[in-house]
């Protein structure tokens, strides 16, 4: 049993990204959504506590949102995966259940 | 599941006015109250402001709908629980959040609270054990 966490507001704006983290279970998949997607990029203020958590749980990034922003997938952070709309698809359909995170 | 009654939970996340979240939340609890569905409602981060005593809109415009949360037993929505680091970082105790009673129609109609303060990491264990969650 596993859940699909999905991140739309970006971390430096609100909590949405720290509170999903802190709330999710080893096993669950956290995918970074819309303004979301500025919590991947390497460098940032919360990297750190992304990348502690990668691996117990699996991050990833939605492509098209961070190509409109002009981030670069060289950019992101260590263990996150960029996924395209299919990929979200697919990741929606392997777990139990999806929550996002508003 | 059994006959299929799927475990429901909406999610607040949202202080109550300065966006039209909580109130929207609150009216599709009501609306899927009519469904027999086995609902619980959580309150985590500025979701437990929803809950607090003493609110009063007058002066800006808005419906107060915190007293409806007590109307929820009535629907057989019981179960409001409130994390209890959410209220601490906020200065917030179970004290200052309204008193929310239902009655138990399996123990001869006592009074019972509907709140029920919980750990974050029970939270995670509540959110991990849902069919459906329904965020605002």
């Amino acid at each position: 049993m596993s859940t699909l966490h999905t991140v739309n507001k970006s971390p430096f704006s609100t909590q949405s990204l720290l509170s999903c983290i802190n709330h999710a279970k080893d096993g669950d998949a956290i995918l970074m959504i819309e303004d979301g997607v500025y919590g991947a990029a390497a460098g940032t203020g919360v990297a750190s506590v992304v990348a502690e958590k990668a691996g117990a749980i699996k991050f990833y990034v939605l492509a098209p949102d961070l190509a409109a922003r002009g981030i670069d997938t060289s950019r992101l952070l260590d263990g996150v995966e960029a996924v395209d709309y299919a990929g979200f698809v697919t990741l929606a359909a392997e777990h139990d259940r999806a929550q996002a995170w508003l | 599941m059994e006959d299929g009654i799927k475990k429901f939970l909406y999610v607040n996340r949202k202080a109550p006015y300065g966006t039209i979240y909580a109130l929207e939340a609150l009216e599709v609890v009501l609306i899927g109250a009519a469904f027999d569905q086995d609902v619980s409602l959580a309150f985590l981060d500025d979701g437990v402001f929803q809950l607090t005593k003493g609110q009063n809109t007058d002066g800006i415009g808005v419906k107060n709908f915190s007293p409806t949360f007590r109307a929820l037993g009535d629907y057989d929505v019981n179960k409001l629980y409130v994390e209890r680091e959410s209220l601490e970082e906020r200065g917030l105790t179970e004290d200052d959040l309204q008193e929310i009673m239902y009655e138990d129609e399996d123990d001869d109609w006592a009074e019972k609270p509907s709140i029920r303060i919980i750990s974050r990491a029970e939270m995670a264990d509540l959110m991990h054990d849902q069919d459906v969650i329904l965020s605002f």
